[in-house]
Formats: C-alpha cells, sequence, structure tokens
C-alpha cells in the first residue's frame, strides 16, 4: 500500500519557538503571511534555559531596539519581570542599560499567549527533519519527521541549541537539548546535504538550587531600582511600579577554588570530551579558577527564577563538573553551605552554521528563501537571538510581499552591528554583543533606539500607525526644543548667579548661551530650567533627549562626521553576481576571503580581515570598469 | 561621464621626486584643493589669490609656513576639473629646494587647516599610495582599457609603501609604538570591562593612576613626533652604496664626504667590517652613504656578515659610487665590483690621485667593455685624501639628479610625512582624553578617544585593529556572571 503523505501550503515556516522564532513568526504573522511556527515541544516556547534577566548592558540597547521596529520582546518582559535596574547610571548616556530579572514562567506563557492570539499564526508541535529545493537552489518547502510536505515561499531556521544536541557534565552526556528538552536529530544532515557548512559550539549553565535550603542572611541584598523604566516605549511607566524581587550576592573562596583545581581531571572541559568552541564571556567557575588563578573569589549572584518557584540560578558558577563536585562545589560558598541542587550545571554542546554564509538579510547564499536567526547563526543570549529572529523574519516577508529589504548598518543600531560582524567576522565562539563592539555608540543609545530605528519599523509594516504619529510628534518636540534652547541666550542677571551659586557653579560675568550653561558638568537641562522661564511643559522622555543631544553635543558631532565618512563606502554597492576570480592584481588572501563572504558593499569589504586598503581600491576600479562597459 | 563628487575630500603628495626640469612636485587634488593651496602660497606682492586664477595657468611665488617664514620660491600651477588628471580641481606646487624643502611645502600643505585664517572645511590629507591615480581612472580620466595596468600600480606602490613603513619603524620607534599601543588597549579593555559588567568590575578606583598613564603616553608621543621633525623616523634620500676593492679609498670617501673622522681607515685590506650608514646633504640632494666591506670573498665569519648586508645594501640602492685605486692595475676584484654598475646609476671615482697613476681612464674603460657592462657613468680622478674632485662629484651627481637620472622612491617620504600625521593624531586623541578627564566625564568617553588613537599607532605599524579589544577584555579580566 503506497504511502499517504500530507502536503500542507502556508507562505512562512519558522523552524523553533525561542526567542528568535517567536519574533520571526510574530512579524511574519502580523504582515499578513500564513506563518507556521514549529517547535519540539510547545511547553518550551519562548523559553529561558539559562540566565534569567533579559537586558544588560549592550543587550538592554537590543531590546529598544526590538521593541522600536515593533517586535515583542520588551512588550512581554516589561509584564513578567521580577526586578529592574539600569546598570551604568553613573556613566555617560551611551552606556545606560537596562536589565530585568524575569519571571520565567510567565515570560514564556505570555509570549505563547500572544502567538496563540496572532492572526495568521499556527504553532505546530514536530521535529522539522529537511529542507526541500527546486533545481535552481531555492527552498520550495520543508518536511518533518512524520513526512509531511510543509510547502512555503520561505523558511527561517532558528534551531537554537537543539541540532544534534549533547548536555554534559562530569562523564554524563545525554542526547538532549536544553532544559533535558528533545533534541532535533535530521535537520544538521538536510542542510549538509545541500552544501551548508556547520559548526559546534558549547555554552553551559548553572546550577538550580532549592530556596530553603539557601541562607540569605551570609549575602548582600540587591534591590531593583525605584522608579523603575520599561523596555517599551509603549509600556506606560505607571504599570511598572511593581513590587519587586530582590537578588543576592556573595562569593566563591579559596575552598571553592581548590575543590576545582583538585578535581580539574574529571572536568570533560580538560578532558576533551567536549570538543565544541565555549565562549570566552561566560566561563564556567572551573575555566574561571584556571584562567585568573590570582583571583581569590569570584561573585556569585543567586537569583529568582519566577514567583511561584523556590529555584534560584547561582549565577556565575556555570560549570560542566561531575555531581559529587558540584554538590561540594556549591556549598563552599557563604548562604550555600546546606544548598540542595534541584537542576544540576551542565555543558551544552551543539550545532549551528557559520553564518559567513548568509547575506546581509539573513538568507543564505546557497538557498534562496531560507533564512536563518539566533544560536542557530552561532550567536549567543536570548536578547541577540531575538533581535536577529525580527531581523531575518521581516526579512523573508519583504522577500515574499516583493518589498524591499530592511537594513541596518552599523551606524544605526545594535542589531546593524550585529548582522555585520555576524556575516562578515569569522565566529569562533558563540558571539555576543558587547558596547566594545559599536563603534559609534554614542549615537547608538538605548534612550533614542526609536529616533533611529521606529521610521524602519513603520515602513516595514510592524507599526501602527498611531504609533507612527505618536513618535513623529516626540521627534518634533525635540527638534523645536533643542532649536530654542541653542537660540537662548542668559545674561548675567542677579537671579541667574543666585542661582548658578547655588547649584555649585561659577556665576556669569557677561551673558551666556543656555546650551553653554546646560553643558557644565554640575548642569543639565532639567536643572535650568529655574533660569528659563519660557520653557514648555515636556513629557520626560523628550527632557531626556534634548538633554543628552545638547549637554553631549561636541562628541556627538564628532561622531556623526564618523559616520558620514563610513556611509560613503558603505553605499557603493558590490554586485551581486561578481566573480572574484576574474578580478586582477587582488591579493590571494583578499580575493579568498572576499570569494568566501561576499560582501554586500565597499564598505563591508573593507571590514574583511585579510583585505588591505588597495584590495579595496583594486575592487573599486574593477567595478568602475565593469559598469562603465556595462552601460554601453 | 565623470563625477566629480565621487570624492569629497581633498589629498596632497609628493608626485614626482625629480622632474625633468630639475623641479619637485607637491600636487594637491579634490575640491578644497585650491583653498588649501592658497593657505600656503604667497604671490610676490602679497596681494594675488590663486582663487582668482584661471584655470590651466602658472603662478610664481612663495610658499611660507604658519609663522609666515618662507619655505621655499615656488612655481603653481592651477588646474580646475575637468580637465585635469584626476578630473578634480587640481594644484601642483613645484619647488626646487630640495628634499627637505619638498617635504616642508607638503607638511604646510598637509597642516593647511590649523591656519589661523583657514575655513574649517578646508582639511587636506595625504593621499594613499597610488590615490591620483585612482581617482583619475574612477573619474573617468583614464580609459578603461588601462584599468588593469592602474590595478597593478596601487597593489605595486602599496606593497612598496608597506614594506618601506614596516622597515622604517623596525627598531626602537616600532617598540616604542608597540608599547604604547598594549599599554593603551588594556586600559581601553579595562574601561570596556568594567561597562559590560560593572557589578564586577569598577574603572574609577584606578582613575589617578590612568590620568599619570596618560600623561605618560602624551610625553612619549610628542617624544615622538619631535623625532619625526628632524627627519629621523625614516631615512629620506638617494640610498648610495660606495663600492671598490679592499683598501681603494672607500672609507676615506665616507671620511670625505662627512668631513670627519667616522669609519676606521687603515693600511690593511678588509678593515671595514660594519656597515655605516651616513646622511650627506649636498646642496639640496641628500645622500644615505652606505660604506661596504670589501668585496671579495673571506674567510673570516665576521667579514663574510659584511659582505652579505654589503650585497644587500647593493641590490636596495639608488646609486653606486665605484671607487678605483688607479695606483695599482686593475684586478678580478675590480672586475666583480664592475659587474653591479649594470643594474644601477653609479659613478667612477679613479682615487688616489697624489699617487703615480697605474690605471687610467681607458683602462676602467677596457674592462667595462670586455666586460660587455653598458654604463654611462662618469669618471672622475680624484683624491680622497687631499680632497681633489669633490666638487666635480658634487656637480656631476645635481646634474644626474636634477636631470632625472638619479632619484629615490618618494613614498619614504610620503609614508614619513603620513606617520608624522598619525603620531600627531594620536597625541590630539590622548588630549581630548585629558579634556574628558578634566571635564569629569565618565570613562566610557574616554574609550572612544583612546580608540582613536590606538588606531593611529596601528596604522603607523600596519597592524589592524579588528578584535583587539574584545580579546584583551577577555584574556585580561574575568568576565561574565
Amino acid at each position: 500500500m503506497a504511502r499517504v503523505i500530507l502536503e500542507e501550503y502556508v507562505d512562512v515556516v519558522i523552524v523553533g519557538a525561542g526567542h528568535a522564532g517567536c519574533e520571526a513568526a510574530l512579524a511574519c504573522a502580523r504582515l499578513g503571511l500564513e506563518t507556521v511556527l514549529f517547535t519540539m515541544s510547545v511547553e518550551s516556547i519562548a523559553m529561558m534555559p539559562c540566565n534569567p534577566h533579559i537586558g544588560g548592558s549592550s543587550k538592554g540597547h537590543l531590546v529598544r531596539e526590538i521593541d522600536a521596529l515593533g517586535g515583542e520582546m520588551a512588550r512581554c518582559i516589561d509584564h513578567t519581570f521580577l526586578q529592574s535596574r539600569m546598570l551604568n547610571r553613573s556613566k555617560g548616556p551611551a552606556v545606560h542599560s537596562l536589565r530585568a530579572q524575569a519571571d520565567k514562567a510567565a515570560y514564556s506563557a505570555r509570549m505563547r499567549r500572544t502567538l496563540e492570539r496572532q492572526e495568521h499564526l499556527q504553532i505546530r508541535m514536530q521535529e522539522v527533519t529537511g529542507i526541500i529545493t527546486d533545481e535552481t537552489g531555492t527552498l520550495t518547502g520543508v518536511t518533518t519527521i512524520s513526512g509531511t510536505i510543509w510547502h512555503c515561499k520561505a523558511a527561517v531556521l532558528c534551531t537554537g541549541t537543539y541540532l544534534n544536541a549533547r548536555c554534559i557534565y562530569g562523564d554524563v552526556s545525554i542526547p538532549t537539548g536544553p532544559n533535558a528538552m528533545q533534541a532535533a536529530g535530521h535537520l544538521t544532515d538536510s542542510l549538509k546535504e545541500h552544501g551548508i557548512e556547520m559548526h559546534r559550539f558549547k555554552t553551559g549553565t548553572p546550577a538550580r538550587i532549592d530556596g530553603k535550603t539557601i541562607d540569605y542572611s551570609k549575602m548582600t541584598r540587591q534591590d531593583g531600582d525605584i522608579p523603575v523604566i520599561p523596555f517599551s516605549f509603549e509600556t506606560d511607566p505607571s504599570e511598572v511600579q511593581i513590587d519587586q524581587v530582590p537578588v543576592y550576592l556573595t562569593h566563591t573562596n579559596e575552598q571553592t577554588h581548590q575543590l576545582l583545581r583538585e578535581n580539574l581531571d574529571r572536568s570533560p572541559l580538560y578532558s576533551g570530551k567536549i570538543k565544541g568552541t565555549g565562549p570566552r564571556y561566560c566561563p564556567s567557575i572551573e575555566d574561571k579558577v584556571v584562567r585568573f588563578s590570582e583571583k581569590p573569589s569570584h561573585q556569585v549572584f543567586v537569583e529568582p527564577q519566577g514567583r511561584d518557584t523556590d529555584e534560584m540560578y547561582i549565577d556565575g558558577m556555570s560549570s560542566s563538573m561531575p555531581e559529587d563536585v558540584q554538590v561540594r562545589m556549591y556549598r563552599t560558598v557563604p548562604g550555600l553551605e546546606h544548598a540542595r541542587i534541584v537542576k544540576l550545571a551542565y555543558a551544552i554542546e551543539y550545532d549551528c552554521i557559520n553564518s559567513l554564509q548568509l547575506t546581509e538579510t539573513f538568507e543564505f547564499r546557497k538557498i534562496h528563501g531560507l533564512f536563518s536567526a539566533g544560536q542557530f547563526n552561532g550567536s549567543s543570549g536570548y536578547e541577540e537571538a531575538a533581535a536577529q529572529g525580527l531581523y531575518a523574519g521581516i526579512n523573508a516577508a519583504m522577500k515574499i510581499l516583493g518589498r524591499e529589504s530592511l537594513r541596518i548598518d552599523r551606524s544605526e543600531g545594535y542589531i546593524g552591528v550585529l548582522v555585520d560582524d555576524l556575516i562578515t567576522k569569522e565566529n569562533n565562539e558563540p558571539y555576543r554583543m558587547m558596547t566594545s563592539r559599536a563603534e559609534y555608540r554614542l549615537l547608538l543609545r538605548q534612550d533614542n533606539a526609536d529616533m533611529r530605528l521606529l521610521e524602519k519599523g513603520y515602513r516595514a509594516g510592524l507599526v501602527p500607525e498611531n504609533r507612527y504619529q505618536r513618535f513623529l510628534e516626540k521627534k518634533r518636540r525635540i527638534e523645536e526644543e533643542i532649536m530654542r534652547i541653542n537660540k537662548l541666550t542668559v545674561g548675567a542677571s542677579a537671579s541667574v548667579n543666585e542661582f548658578l551659586s547655588a547649584s555649585r557653579s561659577t556665576p556669569l560675568s557677561t551673558s551666556a548661551t543656555m546650551a553653554e550653561l546646560i553643558r557644565r558638568p554640575e548642569l543639565d537641562y532639567q536643572k535650568t530650567s529655574a533660569i528659563d522661564p519660557d520653557r514648555p511643559c515636556l513629557p520626560e522622555d523628550v527632557q531626556e533627549e534634548v538633554n543628552i543631544e545638547i549637554k553631549y553635543e561636541g562628541y556627538i558631532r564628532r561622531q556623526k562626521k564618523q559616520v558620514d565618512q563610513f556611509r560613503r563606502t558603505e553605499h557603493m554597492r558590490i554586485p551581486e553576481g561578481i566573480d572574484y576570480d576574474l578580478v586582477p592584481s587582488l591579493r590571494n588572501e583578499a580575493r579568498q576571503k572576499l570569494k568566501e563572504i561576499r560582501p554586500a558593499s565597499i564598505g563591508q569589504a573593507s571590514r574583511i580581515m585579510g583585505v588591505n586598503p588597495a584590495d579595496v581600491s583594486v575592487l573599486m576600479i574593477y567595478l568602475k570598469r565593469n559598469s562603465s562597459i556595462s552601460q554601453k | 561621464m565623470a563625477d566629480h563628487q565621487l570624492f569629497q575630500d581633498t589629498i596632497a603628495a609628493i608626485s614626482t621626486a625629480v622632474s625633468e626640469s630639475g623641479i619637485g612636485i607637491i600636487r594637491i587634488s579634490g575640491p578644497d584643493a585650491i583653498a588649501a593651496a592658497d593657505l600656503v602660497y604667497r604671490s610676490p606682492g602679497g596681494r594675488r589669490r590663486l582663487h582668482d586664477a584661471a584655470s590651466h595657468t602658472i603662478h610664481y611665488g612663495f610658499v611660507h609656513d604658519a609663522a609666515g617664514e618662507i619655505i621655499d620660491e615656488v612655481l603653481v600651477s592651477v588646474m580646475r576639473a575637468p580637465r585635469t588628471y584626476t578630473a578634480e580641481d587640481t594644484v601642483e606646487i613645484s619647488c626646487h629646494g630640495g628634499i627637505l624643502a619638498m617635504r616642508k611645502v607638503l607638511d604646510a600643505v598637509l597642516r593647511c587647516d590649523q591656519r589661523e585664517e583657514a575655513s574649517c572645511r578646508i582639511h587636506v590629507r595625504a593621499a594613499e599610495p597610488g590615490e591620483f591615480t585612482k581617482r583619475a581612472f574612477l573619474n573617468g580620466r583614464i580609459d578603461l582599457s588601462r584599468a588593469e595596468a592602474v590595478m597593478d600600480l596601487i597593489q605595486a606602490k602599496n606593497e612598496f609603501a608597506l614594506k618601506n613603513s614596516v622597515s622604517q619603524v623596525r627598531g626602537m620607534l616600532f617598540q616604542r609604538i608597540t608599547e604604547l599601543r598594549r599599554q593603551i588597549l588594556y586600559q581601553i579593555a579595562h574601561i570596556e570591562a568594567s561597562l559590560d559588567d560593572p557589578e564586577n568590575l569598577d574603572f574609577a578606583p584606578g582613575l589617578e593612576e590612568f590620568r599619570k598613564e596618560l600623561e605618560g603616553w602624551q610625553q612619549s608621543l610628542s617624544h615622538l613626533i619631535r623625532t619625526a621633525e628632524d627627519g629621523r623616523l625614516a631615512a629620506e634620500g638617494i640610498r648610495t652604496v660606495i663600492v671598490g676593492k679592499p683598501n681603494a679609498g672607500k672609507s676615506s670617501l665616507l671620511n670625505l664626504l662627512l668631513g670627519e673622522d667616522r669609519a676606521i681607515v687603515t693600511e690593511i685590506a678588509g678593515t671595514t667590517r660594519d656597515l655605516l650608514t651616513e646622511t650627506i646633504h649636498m646642496q639640496g640632494i641628500t645622500l644615505l652613504v652606505t660604506d661596504t666591506a670589501g668585496i671579495r670573498e673571506s674567510r673570516d665569519i665576521v667579514e663574510q656578515i659584511g659582505v652579505a648586508r654589503a650585497k644587500k645594501s647593493i641590490d636596495e640602492a639608488d646609486l653606486l659610487l665605484w671607487i678605483v685605486d688607479s695606483s695599482v692595475p686593475l684586478d678580478e676584484n675590480d672586475r666583480r665590483v664592475a659587474a653591479l654598475l649594470q643594474r644601477h646609476p653609479s659613478v667612477i671615482l679613479l682615487n688616489k690621485t697624489d699617487l703615480e697613476e697605474i690605471t687610467t681612464k681607458d683602462h676602467v674603460c677596457a674592462l667595462l667593455r670586455e666586460e660587455n657592462i653598458q654604463s654611462d657613468a662618469r669618471m672622475i680622478p680624484f683624491s680622497a685624501r687631499k680632497g681633489s674632485g669633490y666638487e666635480e662629484l658634487t656637480k656631476v651627481l645635481k646634474d644626474m639628479f636634477f636631470h632625472g637620472k638619479l632619484s629615490f622612491n618618494d613614498e619614504v617620504v610620503v609614508t614619513n610625512t603620513r606617520h608624522k600625521l598619525l603620531l600627531e593624531e594620536a597625541l590630539a586623541s590622548l588630549k581630548t582624553v585629558g579634556e574628558s578627564l578634566e571635564q569629569g566625564m565618565s570613562e566610557d568617553f574616554f574609550s572612544i578617544d583612546l580608540m582613536a588613537a590606538y588606531q593611529a599607532l596601528g596604522s603607523i605599524i600596519g597592524e589592524e585593529v579588528g578584535e583587539d579589544v574584545v580579546n584583551e577584555i577577555f584574556s585580561k579580566f574575568c568576565m561574565g556572571k
């Protein structure tokens, strides 16, 4: 009897319902495309299998940018957080970063509910096992483990850490995905058959400990900020002033380190059992002890995982040591002497791709219509994943709809830096966002993410008209007020000097501009309202922007000049089909790199390691000759 | 059709070290070319401005420095777009005060934005290797069929500049810059790591130490810049090698040129084992003269090294001075030396005219013929010991230089100028860090300018920034909760 093969038809297939997959699915469905979101288990939708926070240095910027583009992460965490803090508040505005502790279960549940309510979106619990392409190398559908064919116009792969995943601690190695979820064992082979180059990366997570067995009196309590600042530009600040949950700080000590050193030979990392490349930015505790042997102690944060659970996350002590070492190790830490482990720490290995195979829209160069995002692209972090998911989702939709793709360059957003780094630079470990990666960071602040990106979100169709109008109004007010302040002169009157003296600021002998006064370190826009009788009553976010733009005007102007320079070569596009073997005079190393990475612009080419300025000049000349010839 | 707006910046470089007329040219190209030239040029009456000059006209006058001092007497050609080599506004300043003046003129042009009368938008930067040709091509001035030649040229020039800049900055400068960069990178990483993981790391307690370190860096850079101003960063000039068989009088000649007793002069053949390189200024021409150990096979190991080094410097030479001992007959050694003349512009000195003349011009000519060596080398009777023939040598060298038979690679001068500007750029960035520090700005503002300094210093030694900061953060700081 012939086997009956079920065939389904949708516009877009999203593989994986983690942070990347959720954003990708929502973006496509919101743009009116029939979308199916595949997940290994509906219980793992938007799961946070590692740390319980969203945001933090540079990651908070990503969340704000996701919001400006019309994504979901910011709104979701605003309604499900336990505690929130603005990091680096004493530093410049560019590095202020919002970070929230999440109620993991609540976050997942809310995201799942949002997906369920979304028109044009269906959730399907099923393992995707392969991709189908036609003779032109264009994606036509995917197959599932049951043999069903899902015909589609585009697919976004967001498989996270599930592909051929293996969880390891000590000599225990279990073929599961994160949190003991079932791993996906077939898709890698199909991708390899289609010529896609895979990498194997590794990451890890610490133990979860029963809060009832923790002595918090031996730790330092850390509370959230009051008032709380929401992530989403759309969230009403009054909604997020909740009763917050504390985090606790404690430290490892010599005893901890001694124990680890004695048992190093039992670590799968050092015995060679783990072959994947691990991230340097979140080393396991045994790694820290080996690499920074001079440090007598390391910080350990004990963080809540949710309101409805006693499970505490032991931040700073991820490990892949065997069980007996883990039990003893955690108990050396003050406050954890009697700790009972709920879940052991483990390392996880998984398949991901070499992201240099992607174009600037996150589409595979080799397979048209196939996009990818998140940890599958070799990144790490919930925020990095969500940002990529949104970006890839929008671009998959734009392709199907025949509309102009979404592009964000390095001067426009951290997302732009993230995308460009992934497709331009060789990546040997899970890629994490950092403020030092953004060269124009004075312009890429978390406070102005809407000013930078909301327009793009509106043009893509994810930002609704009413929100867009509110944004235009905010922008207009900011611009008008900056203009007014820049024209304003303050006389050396008695009342002005009285105010200045009271603010410990040098009194004026002659008149000064208001902008000059605002730029004084001890003053700012808000403080000077006392000597500015005509100042309009403006919302706080408008005031903040006005203050930053005026106070840091000199620095901002310098960065804008750098951006002008950068844009010039960024706008010189390289034709897709260019054959680098036909470009004479390129050095071999440069030719090889250009062939592999296939940059979209001269600017991107110039950022490739191994391509020097002379190679770039040579390339420009070649392009000029060819375009002139083709015009004739 | 040419797109004149393709490049918005203005570039300058020494375009030809020596032209047929014996004059060096500084070429400026781009939208600010004429305005920039106006800032450094003064007409004889002091009133005429290049701004008002018609296209394709030549003007006599002077280039002066910021203090108003005249650097050189010049002819300035003003050529307006699009009928110029690059299809951009172009100014060529022809100077004839030798390399030193040429470098000073280029320097003045590149620094014109620092003049009081300069409008803030005027800026000229040093051209990259082959950049004029690149612009000419991209602006449609060079025939498409020549694209490949242009590409080759750019790669060749770049390779040369790279090789040169790397070899020039070996040694002390290289070490100092590498060390400075290492220290700066550490502090950038320190700042960035603390911004990334503020609950774990704090930069503020080290602020006072940082302030001191910053001052130290500024001092080091100021010192390096002074060195650069003395032209000591890299040797600029005609690489000249004195060749000749042992005891022909090579060291005596060097001493004569230097006017002092530097090399050891003895009667024993093979006493000059080390290579001495000296900078000699001869009425506007700069020679970098290397004395070589006698070219002959030697069993002495120390001397063998000297010989190997000598051969290398001969390969790289722009000019050979062959010194022939006229008091003894020509021999095998002379034949070996003569073979070198084939590949290099040369001058032959018949030394020891104060002794009995055994070898004459005719003997030398005969030897060259026998060896089948094509050389139009001039021959000068000479006595290094008495100094006779020195004036004739000077005259011959000047002739050769100004007729373009002798040249040195102008990339060296340009590279030097570029290095100095980069050092100044780095210093300016560090000063901005100092200002931010004084104003009480937080450290995230420092790292932006520290990065600029790090980058500028990297360009001098040919190092890209790449992932340096991220790597430094992870190798020096324990990150991650």
